[in-house]
C-alpha cells in the first residue's frame, strides 16, 4: 500500500479541526467568566457570511477575517446587552442567538449564490517548509492555523497564569465574592462574551475564507453545537479543548480515508464516530474523581444583579 | 431555520388572506435545502420561476426552503395543503408525508419529485439523473490518468446507487482499468464535510471527482488541486472554471409548466414522469475546455443517442457485485427494477451501506 496519502491526510485534519478550535476557544473564554451562550453557530454562520462579503468585495483574507471577528463580537455584544444587562434567560437568549445569525447570514449570503473566492494563499516558512514529512506536516499551513495554535497557548497561560485571567475566573466562579472585592462583574463578563464572540465569527470564516471559499447558507452545519459540546466534555480546559477538537476533525477525515480503500463498515457507523470517540475520550480523561465537577465554572449561567 | 418557517408561514398566510382571488391557481413549494444552495433546491427555484414567468397573474406561487426530511415536513406540507390549490414536495425524503397529507387534502393536487408512492392526487415525477451519469462516466474514463474516479455520495437510496452504477459501466466500457472509489459523506449539504471527502479521494489518488451532493464546495477543492470534476444538479463552473468538465444539469421548468398548466385547464391527473434527456429535464453543463474535441463529440452522440432511445445505459450483460447475472446480454434494465436498486453493479468495490 502506498502510504503518501498520509501527509495530505494530516493536513485535511488540521483544516477540518481549526473551525472547531477558534469557536471553542471562544466558548471557553465565554464560560470561563460564567457566561454560558449557546449561540455559538448563528456566531459563526456571521462570521462566515461577514467575512466572505469582505474578500468577495476584494479586502482580503486579512481583513476578512478581521471583519469577521468584529460581527461575531457584535452578536455576542447583543447576547451580553441582553443577559447581563436586561436580564434575559441565558439559554432562551442563545438559542435565539443561533436563529437570527442563521436567519440573518441566509439574507445577507443570498447575494452570494454561486461565487467562489480565491483560494486562501499557504505560508511558506523558508527550510522548515522544506524538510521531508514534517515540513508539509506542521510548516506549510494558511497562517490561520498558527493563529489559532498561538490563541490556545495563549489562553492556557492567560487563565493559569495572569492577573487578568485569575479575575476572569473568579467572575465566572463566584461573581458575588468578585463583586464584593470590587470588581465590575457586568463589564468583564461582557468583555469576555465579546471576546468569545470573536473567535467564534472567525472560526465561522476559516470555513467561507479558507477552508471551502464560497458561501451557502447555513454552512457551518452545527460545527457551533459541536464547539459548545467539547467545551464541556473537555471540563473547561484549554488543552483537552485543542485535543477534543483535533480528535473530533481527525476522526471525520479517517472515516472519509476508510470508506476510500473499500473497508466495509457502514458509512452511518463511520459518520457518527466522531461525536462518539471525542465523548468518550474527553469524558474518560475528565472523570477524576471530583475533579469532574470542580471544572465547571460554578456560577456558569447564573444571573448577576447588583443588590447593593 | 425554525424561525424562517415561520415568517414564510406568515407570509403564506397574509397572502391568502389578501389574494383571495378564485381564478388564480395557487401552487406551493417545499424545499429541503435553501434555495441559495446553488444546486438542487436552486434549480426548483428556478422552475418555479419560470411557472411565474408563464402565466403571470393567473398563478401564485409560495414556497417553503430548508425544510427536513423528518417531522417538520409533514406540517409544512399541510400548511401549504390548506393555503395552495397544487403543492410540489422536492426531495425523496417528502414521500411518506406527502402521500399521508394528500389523504386528507383530496381537492388539493400533490406532485412529489423523485419518489415512488402515487395516489389519485399524488403525482410523481423525477428526471433520469443516471442518463447523465452515464455521459460523464464515459468522459472521466477517458480523461482518468490514474484510473482512479473519486465519488462523493449522499444517501444509499436507489437515485444515488443507480448515479454510481451508471458512472461506473460507463467509465469501464471505454477504460477496462478504471476504479471507482466512493465516500458516503450522510448528508446533502455540507460544504466543509464536502470538501474533506473531496481531498480524502484525491489523497488516495483520484484524479476525477463525481458528486451526488449539492454545494459546490467539491469542485472548489479539485480547482485548487488541478484535477477534474463534474458539476451536480446546476453549473459550477464559477467553483471551477478549469476543473468542471460538463456538469448534469437539473432542468424542472418545462415539467412545473406544463403540469401547472395542467391544473389550470383541468386536465391534470395523477401521473408517473420519469423525463431524461429526451424531455429535457435533464442537461449538460457547458464542456470545459480540458475536454477534447473528440471527446467532446463522443459524448454529444452518446446524450442524443439516450435522447432518441437507440442507447440505454443499463444494457446487458451486466452482472450484480456478487458475480450473479442481472442482465443478460441485449437486455435492458426496466424501470422498476432501477427505481428500487440497491445493489452495486460488479467492479465496483465496498459495500452499499445499508
Amino acid at each position: 500500500m502506498d502510504y503518501g496519502f498520509l501527509i495530505p491526510a494530516f493536513q485535511s485534519i488540521i483544516i477540518a479541526s481549526t473551525p472547531l478550535v477558534f469557536a471553542a476557544m471562544g466558548e471557553l473564554i465565554s464560560e470561563r467568566a460564567g457566561v454560558l451562550n449557546l449561540g455559538v453557530e448563528g456566531m459563526m454562520i456571521m462570521g462566515a457570511v461577514v467575512g466572505f462579503a469582505v474578500v468577495i468585495a476584494g479586502g482580503g483574507g486579512v481583513l476578512g477575517f478581521a471583519a469577521a471577528a468584529v460581527a461575531g463580537a457584535l452578536m455576542a455584544g447583543l447576547f451580553g446587552l441582553l443577559t447581563l444587562v436586561l436580564y434575559a434567560n441565558a439559554v432562551a437568549t442563545g438559542l435565539a442567538l443561533t436563529l437570527f445569525g442563521l436567519g440573518l447570514s441566509a439574507l445577507l449570503g443570498s447575494q452570494f449564490v454561486g461565487l467562489s473566492a480565491d483560494a486562501f494563499p499557504k505560508l511558506h516558512i523558508p527550510v522548515l517548509s522544506d524538510i521531508p514529512v514534517l515540513g508539509p506536516v506542521l510548516f506549510q499551513h494558511d497562517p490561520m492555523i498558527y493563529v489559532s495554535l498561538l490563541t490556545a497557548v495563549g489562553l492556557a497561560w492567560f487563565f493559569r497564569s495572569s492577573r487578568a485571567g485569575l479575575i476572569v475566573r473568579a467572575v465566572g466562579d463566584d461573581h458575588d465574592a468578585a463583586h464584593a472585592i470590587g470588581y465590575n462583574v457586568v463589564a468583564i463578563r461582557f468583555a469576555a462574551a465579546c471576546a468569545g464572540g470573536a473567535l467564534a465569527g472567525i472560526g465561522g470564516a476559516y470555513l467561507s475564507i479558507v477552508q471551502t471559499p464560497l458561501f451557502v447558507e447555513n454552512m457551518t452545519a452545527g460545527r457551533g453545537w459541536i464547539a459548545l459540546a467539547l467545551v464541556v466534555f473537555a471540563s473547561w480546559k484549554v488543552g483537552r479543548v485543542l485535543l477534543g477538537a483535533y480528535l473530533f476533525g481527525g476522526i471525520t477525515i479517517i472515516q472519509l480515508h476508510v470508506q476510500g480503500f473499500g473497508i466495509s463498515i457502514p458509512s452511518q457507523i463511520l459518520s457518527m464516530l466522531p461525536y462518539i470517540a471525542t465523548v468518550v475520550v474527553l469524558t474518560v480523561i475528565s472523570a477524576k474523581g471530583i475533579q469532574a465537577r470542580s471544572g465547571a465554572p460554578r456560577a456558569l449561567g447564573q444571573t448577576f444583579k447588583v443588590t447593593h | 431555520m425554525q424561525l424562517k418557517k415561520w415568517m414564510a408561514a406568515a407570509a403564506a398566510g397574509a397572502l391568502l388572506s389578501t389574494g383571495a382571488m378564485a381564478d388564480k391557481l395557487k401552487v406551493g413549494f417545499v424545499y429541503v435545502g435553501p434555495v441559495s444552495d446553488g444546486g438542487w433546491t436552486y434549480e426548483h427555484d428556478v422552475g418555479r420561476k419560470a411557472v411565474e414567468a408563464e402565466y403571470g397573474d393567473k398563478v401564485e406561487t409560495t414556497y417553503v426552503e430548508s425544510v427536513s426530511e423528518g417531522p417538520d415536513a409533514e406540517r409544512v406540507i399541510t400548511q401549504l395543503a390548506q393555503q395552495n390549490d397544487m403543492v410540489f414536495t422536492t426531495s425523496f425524503g417528502y414521500m411518506n408525508p406527502t402521500v399521508k397529507v394528500a389523504k386528507r387534502f383530496p381537492n388539493v393536487k400533490f406532485e412529489h419529485a423523485t419518489g415512488f408512492k402515487r395516489a389519485d392526487n399524488v403525482a410523481v415525477y423525477s428526471s433520469r439523473f443516471y442518463e447523465g451519469r452515464h455521459v460523464i462516466g464515459l468522459i472521466a474514463g477517458e480523461m482518468t490518468k490514474s484510473n482512479t474516479i473519486g465519488y462523493i455520495a449522499s444517501f444509499p437510496i436507489p437515485e444515488v446507487i443507480r448515479g454510481i452504477n451508471a458512472a461506473y459501466l460507463a467509465a469501464k466500457s471505454v477504460n477496462p482499468d478504471v476504479k471507482m472509489k466512493i465516500v458516503w459523506v450522510n448528508t446533502w449539504f455540507d460544504p466543509g464535510k464536502e470538501a474533506d471527502a473531496a481531498k480524502a479521494l484525491i489523497d488516495q489518488g483520484a484524479d476525477i471527482l463525481m458528486q451526488h451532493t449539492d454545494s459546490g464546495a467539491p469542485m472548489q477543492i479539485a480547482e485548487q488541486q488541478g484535477i477534474y470534476a463534474f458539476g451536480q444538479a446546476s453549473n459550477m463552473a464559477n467553483f471551477g472554471p478549469n476543473a468542471q468538465l460538463t456538469g448534469i444539469i437539473d432542468d424542472w421548468a418545462p415539467y412545473y409548466v406544463q403540469q401547472v398548466g395542467k391544473a389550470m385547464d383541468g386536465s391534470w391527473s395523477s401521473t408517473d414522469t420519469w423525463g431524461g434527456f429526451d424531455t429535457g429535464m435533464v442537461a449538460l453543463a457547458p464542456f470545459g475546455d480540458a475536454v477534447s474535441a473528440e471527446l467532446k463529440a463522443k459524448a454529444i452522440a452518446a446524450r442524443d443517442n439516450i435522447a432518441n432511445g437507440n442507447l440505454h445505459p443499463f444494457t446487458g450483460p451486466i452482472n450484480k457485485q456478487d458475480g450473479s447475472v442481472w442482465l443478460k446480454a441485449g437486455e435492458t434494465a426496466d424501470d422498476g427494477t432501477l427505481l428500487g436498486m440497491d445493489f452495486y453493479v460488479e467492479g465496483i468495490e465496498g459495500s452499499v451501506p445499508k
